[in-house]
């Protein structure tokens, strides 16, 4: 009954009967993408846990209202959550009697001054050494990667010594108490990375975009800024947060460095939590200020997400 | 116009001064040069001198001390200095073990989960990369803290979570000096302790070094590569990486110098324990400054240390070019 009529069959069918075997063949591969998606949705949520247990944890530990020293039970939302700890810690002063109001202003300063310096002349640099030939160059591009190599405790003393001999003109005071000395510290601590990475991302560039700007009339300037500048904006957006999160949380240098408490950094003032903490932990204190610390970071590389992740450079070379 | 992409070249017509040639580098670079050299290389200097002193806490108003010469190397070389249970090779091969672990770890990681999150038709990708960027954002300070009080052996919630999941609870993560891997004897359970810590934290960064490389390569390739049969195994193995390539070494060098010269996890989770075991160069130099005050010897320690990265980096550097030929050949 069958044989003949799919015999029969055979000839009209062909074409079916191929795309059949495709379908056949294609059959896995369509479900292929679909499960490899769910499994790669597994995977990223398992990451996302792994990542955020500590996270969970202190939050956990910013709303407990017990104010504990140390947790005995594994509590995701502990009896009695209250946001008490994230209220006390932003409006009573600190150690040293400093407000939250004020180091925030302080690490923002800082921060922000950091991150648009290193960019400036993070780039500068960066595009002279990729695209500029002088003697020196590979030899340049080295010394600012071994500068990295020095622990930075190690610098410490040197430039405590340095920066205590500089006082700035009309004021009774010295670079080294001032959050500009802080700065010119982070800045110089967050170049190196800036300018090799910035330069391998414009070594990626076709020479053609500018060669054709200055074919057009542009000086080797306008080529820079005005096709260069825009084309490295995710290269950019890593180097602004990377900038930013330095100056934002470091501490080891500022502690050293800075003697008035009014010009402390949040960085600090949650260093300073953790000396008392050996004797009476304020851990949800503790736990709530890191927190606030850390919110501000993620929020500034979500605002730059897009930058990072968009393929600008791609869609000039490709357009 | 022929002068101007000769200047940018670097090629002068040889009429011209060396201002003139190159002037557009010098201008481009010196801003960033003048500040490495005020604040590092005269640092970097002012160290070379101190290890050369018995400069100490009482100098460092002052600024003076007296030459010993090479007396500081020597001494951590032969093991005489004022730490317990020093020992400099133990810690050279500890030091170099961790290193290597970690810049593996991180970079696995953080491609496979920057691949991963690359592909099409993932929910919630922009909430994915933020919320694991968040290890990173933290600060070190924070980061260290909480890992220390996640190991307590009583409190910990590790151990709290194990405990829940009936598994052995009691385990003293920090303290233990029994090596968990018998023929990595000398690795305690404090080193992987410390490891995970700094794998959480530090594979961040590697994941967003290559997210940003990975925007760049074109889709064409992809589809080119499909077309012609390649697996997916296949693409990420003769595209991605390749590609991926360029951003990453300038990544893992920087990398590898940090994670060397990585303090904060170190010295606030184990603390060096137990009985030094986990104690990293750094951290030595570090206690020989504070509570010690010894300037003069750590700032030998640090260009022992200065020297030791930048034969590492020099060889990756090697490595790296020596792998580009290979690809390209």
């Amino acid at each position: 009954m069958l044989k003949p009529d799919s015999v029969a069959a055979v000839p009209v069918a062909q074409p079916v009967a191929r795309s059949g075997a495709e379908t056949g063949y294609a059959r896995p591969r369509r479900w292929g993408p679909i499960l490899e998606n769910i499994a790669a949705h597994l995977v990223l949520l398992v990451v996302l846990a792994i990542v955020l247990f500590p996270v969970v944890w202190i939050v956990s530990m910013a709303i407990d209202p017990r104010n504990i020293s140390r947790p005995t039970t594994l509590n995701l939302i502990p009896p009695g959550a209250s946001l008490d700890a994230f209220k006390r810690v932003l409006t009573e002063p600190h150690a040293n009697n400093v407000m939250f109001s004020t180091m925030l202003r302080n690490s923002l300063i800082v921060a922000v001054s950091v991150s648009v310096l290193v960019v400036i002349f993070g780039v500068s640099a960066a595009y002279a050494f990729a695209r500029f030939r002088f003697p020196g160059r590979k030899w340049g591009l080295f010394m600012f990667i071994a500068v990295l190599m020095l622990p930075s405790v190690a610098t410490l003393a040197p430039l405590f010594v340095l920066l205590n001999r500089i006082s700035i003109p009309f004021m009774d005071e010295n670079v080294r108490t001032t959050l500009l000395g802080v700065g010119i510290a982070y800045t110089s601590g967050a170049m190196p990375f800036a300018i090799w990475n910035l330069r391998g991302y414009i070594d990626t560039l076709p020479r053609d975009l500018e060669e054709a700007a200055m074919v057009d009339g542009a000086t080797p300037h306008q080529a820079f800024v005005n096709v260069v500048l825009p084309l490295i904006m995710p290269a950019i957006a890593i180097t602004v947060l990377f900038g930013f999160m330095a100056a934002w949380t470091e501490f080891v240098l500022a502690w050293t460095f800075l003697t008035d408490p009014s010009r402390f950094t949040l960085a600090m003032g949650l260093n300073s939590m953790v000396g008392q903490y050996s004797s009476n932990t304020p851990w949800s204190e503790f736990a709530a200020m890191a927190i606030l610390i850390t919110l501000p970071v993620v929020v500034l590389f979500f605002m730059l997400q897009r930058w990072i992740v968009s393929g600008l450079a791609v869609g000039a070379v490709k357009g | 116009m022929a002068q101007q992409s000769g200047t940018i070249e670097g090629f002068g017509t040889g009429h011209q001064s060396l201002w003139a040639r190159y002037k557009l580098p010098i201008l481009y670079i010196f801003p960033a040069a003048l500040i490495l050299a005020i604040v590092t290389l005269y640092p970097i200097g002012y160290q070379v001198y101190l290890s050369f002193t018995d400069f100490a806490l009482r100098d460092l108003r002052t600024g003076q001390a007296d030459w010993v010469g090479l007396d500081n190397y020597r001494r951590i070389l032969r093991n005489q200095v004022p730490l317990p249970n020093f020992d400099f090779w133990r810690i050279l091969v500890f030091n170099f073990t961790w290193t290597i672990a970690n810049v593996f770890f991180h970079v696995v990681i953080g491609v496979a989960v920057a691949v991963l999150l690359n592909r099409q038709g993932i929910i919630g990708r922009k909430l994915f990369r933020a919320a694991f960027v968040i290890p990173w954002a933290m600060p070190p300070l924070v980061v260290a803290t909480i890992w220390r009080n996640m190991f307590d052996r009583q409190f910990g919630a590790i151990n709290l979570l194990l405990g829940e999941l009936g598994l052995k609870s009691n385990i003293d993560w920090l303290g233990s000096t029994t090596p968990p891997i018998g023929f990595l004897s000398f690795l305690p359970l404090a080193f992987y302790a410390v490891l995970i810590a700094n794998i959480w934290l530090g594979w961040p960064f590697m994941m967003v070094i290559a997210t940003g490389a990975l925007q760049s390569i074109p889709g064409d390739l992809y589809e080119a590569a499909h077309v012609d049969g390649a697996t997916r195994w296949q693409q990420f193995w003769n595209i991605t990486v390749p590609l991926l390539r360029p951003a990453m070494v300038p990544a893992i060098m920087y990398g590898t110098i940090l994670t060397f010269n990585q303090f904060n996890v170190i010295y606030f989770i184990s603390n060096g324990g137990p009985l030094g075991r986990t104690e990293i160069l750094v951290t030595q130099a570090f206690k020989l400054v504070n509570p010690n005050g010894l300037y003069g010897l750590a700032a030998a320690f640090s260009i022992m240390v200065f020297f030791i990265l930048l034969v590492i980096t020099l060889a990756q550097n090697r490595v790296a070019r020596g792998l580009e030929g290979w690809s390209d050949a």
